[in-house]
């Protein structure tokens, strides 16, 4: 699955990047001051979820239970039916992989307000391999009833997913994205809970990402312009539940969708946006994602390798409308 | 010597995660005694035929100390030992942690904490299901020892009275963000391994002799676990019993010193 197209123009140069760690260590903080019911629950990740400050300002409201991610979310949905509001920060390979039945039966069919914070998502741990990359998350999770996910695409989305988070009482994922991106929203208008964004205008194909694919998604949108291919873009930083109108607009407005997410196809953001399509708008479309176990290699070795790039994404949507 | 081979590890490890600009180094430097007495003086493996059935199996289960594990491997001739500057590089077998089905020796692939003792134990049961005798090594970290898992594991050891099975702690009393006893703290660790039905042998971690003797020790007609005492980062002054050394990069100036103490 690499990418070919050596017959596209190289994209655009690269805006300032900035992963969404930071942001999100930064509003978690400014809410906890205000919001005393606000707890971090983590498992020997203090320094990997930038909970240093945090851990600092708010000794005792910093739960670090140790490795030990089935008793953390077991404990977090503790806290939360004693009227706390637990941030779980936990990589995202062992808080969903790990602790996956606890997140369905603790948290989503208890209902409890519990915040499942899965950091350094994706590819984000690159060269440590398969064990560490997480790929699978979005399927396990959409699986689960009554669990929102959300998946910022930068900084401003992460500062608003946040406190969207504190303020719906929802059982909730967020995936917060470590590898740098450039900024893809305003910061007045960041991010509203289960509104997909056309985050750029088109006729031909459109482009729907999620995460650190978006901004790669915009790069593949100018790659087909230089060949007069109008794609619209769509940044689903609601996977769940999913924008159906946004899509089926999609569907029906332009000749086909490709989907780009750094995780496996299946059962992620593609397999979401296929289910509707075949409902509602059947059109052709092009699933990018993660294929099977990744070989070594870096972040952006691993995006590259499977297509999860500019030129990949140009390349699929080229096969529906060019 | 295995003092000898064991300063070679290490001098190994710096510069394999010296290359790769990346790794675990406090924690392998604290399990190299461990893993150089297992592969040069006790385990029955071949590195001619790795998957000869009646070999003995070690599992590296804390699998983010894999420069180790791969610098033990190379100088026990499973792997070859240029094949050590390629250590996390794009499209290398040596992946941040180990892939049994790319580097012979690696009998799982390990690097979520808390995974290699309950694959162990299915090892030992199997051993003696098919009759064949041969003997399971875990190695864990200590900070692992949280996770759930081990604890159903070690139960079902106890249970069924592993004696087959020898799990050895790395107890060098810190995991990554902090101390253990700072953290969720493990002590009395040998009473706990005793009372779910194991023999208990506490010792020094970096003495080879005391290793080899518990390593080979008449069987007690239970499952062995053996707390190595360690120090994170053995070796190297300014990295032993440092917490901000779990997965820091020494500089180059740091890994000539680092070199320099490992050869006298
Ligand atoms: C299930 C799981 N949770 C978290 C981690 C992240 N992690 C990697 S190493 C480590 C610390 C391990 O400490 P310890 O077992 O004491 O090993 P050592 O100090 O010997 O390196 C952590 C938390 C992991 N690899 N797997």
């Amino acid at each position: 699955m690499n990418a070919p197209a050596a017959s596209l123009a190289t994209a655009p140069a690269k805006a300032e990047s900035f992963d969404c760690r930071q942001a999100f260590a930064d509003e978690l903080m400014t809410i906890a001051k205000a919001d005393p019911r606000i707890v971090a629950v983590c498992n020997d990740s203090v320094g990997s979820s930038n909970l240093n400050a945090f851990q600092k300002a708010f000794p005792d409201r910093l739960i670090n239970v140790g490795i030990a991610e089935q008793n953390m979310v077991g404990v977090a949905a503790g806290l939360a039916n004693g009227g706390f509001v637990p941030f779980v920060c936990c990589a995202s390979p062992f808080l969903t992989g790990r602790a996956l039945e606890q997140i369905k039966a603790d948290v989503a069919y208890n209902n409890y307000h519990v915040v499942l914070c899965g950091m350094s998502p994706g590819m984000s741990y690159g060269e440590l391999g398969p064990t560490h990359h997480s790929i699978e998350d979005l399927s396990w999770l959409r699986a689960i009833t009554d669990l929102s996910i959300v998946v910022p695409a930068d900084p401003n989305q992460t500062r608003a997913a946040v406190r969207w988070a504190v303020d719906s009482g929802l059982p909730s994922f967020l995936r917060i994205g470590r590898f740098k991106v450039p900024s893809v929203s305003t910061e007045g208008d960041a991010f509203a809970y289960g509104r997909v964004d056309r985050i750029r205008d088109g006729s031909d194909v459109t482009l729907v990402a999620t995460g650190v694919m978006v901004s790669r998604a915009l790069a593949a949108a100018e790659l087909l312009g230089a060949r007069g291919i109008s794609a619209r873009v769509l940044n689903v930083s609601t996977i769940k539940p999913l924008d159906e109108a946004e899509i089926i607009a999609a569907a029906r407005e332009t000749r086909g969708i490709v989907t780009a997410e750094e995780a496996m196809v299946e059962g992620g953001l593609g397999a979401a946006v296929s289910q509707v399509v075949v409902r509602h708008a059947p059109v052709l479309m092009r699933l990018l994602g993660v294929r099977g176990f990744a070989p070594t290699g870096d972040t952006g070795f691993l995006l590259d390798h499977f297509g999860l790039n500019a030129e990949g994404i140009a390349a699929a949507a080229l096969e529906i409308a060019g | 010597m295995l003092a000898d081979i064991a300063r070679a590890v290490r001098r190994s490890v710096v510069r394999t995660i010296d290359a790769a600009r990346a790794g675990h180094i406090g924690g392998d430097l604290s399990v190299t005694d461990i893993l150089t007495t297992l592969f040069f003086s006790v385990l029955d493996v071949d590195a001619a035929a790795p998957l000869k059935p009646e070999r003995d199996r070690f599992i590296l289960s804390k699998g983010h100390c894999a420069a180790a594990l791969y610098s033990v491997l190379a100088l026990r001739g499973f792997i070859p030992e240029e094949e050590l500057a390629t250590f996390m590089q794009p499209l290398s077998r040596l992946n941040g942690h180990p892939n049994r089905r790319k580097i012979p020796g690696v009998e799982a692939n390990t690097g979520p904490l808390g995974h290699g003792l309950p694959i162990g134990v299915g090892s030992a049961v199997a051993s003696k299901l098919s009759g064949t005798g041969w003997r399971t090594f875990v190695v864990l970290g200590d900070g692992e020892l949280q996770e759930g898992s081990n604890w159903e594991a070690a139960m079902a050891a106890g249970h069924r009275k592993l004696d087959n099975l020898c799990a050895i702690v790395d107890r060098n009393r810190l995991q990554q963000g902090a101390r253990t006893e700072d953290t969720n703290a493990l002590d009395p660790l040998a009473d706990k391994w005793t009372s779910f039905g194991w023999e208990t042998i506490e010792l020094d971690g970096h003495d080879h002799a005391a290793l080899h003797a518990a390593f080979t020790a008449p069987s007690a007609g239970k499952p062995r676990a053996i707390i190595a005492n360690t120090l994170k980062g053995k070796g190297v002054s300014f990295i032993e019993d440092r917490v901000e050394w779990h997965h820091k990069v020494p500089s180059a100036e740091q890994v000539v010193i680092a070199l320099e103490e490992l050869s006298a």
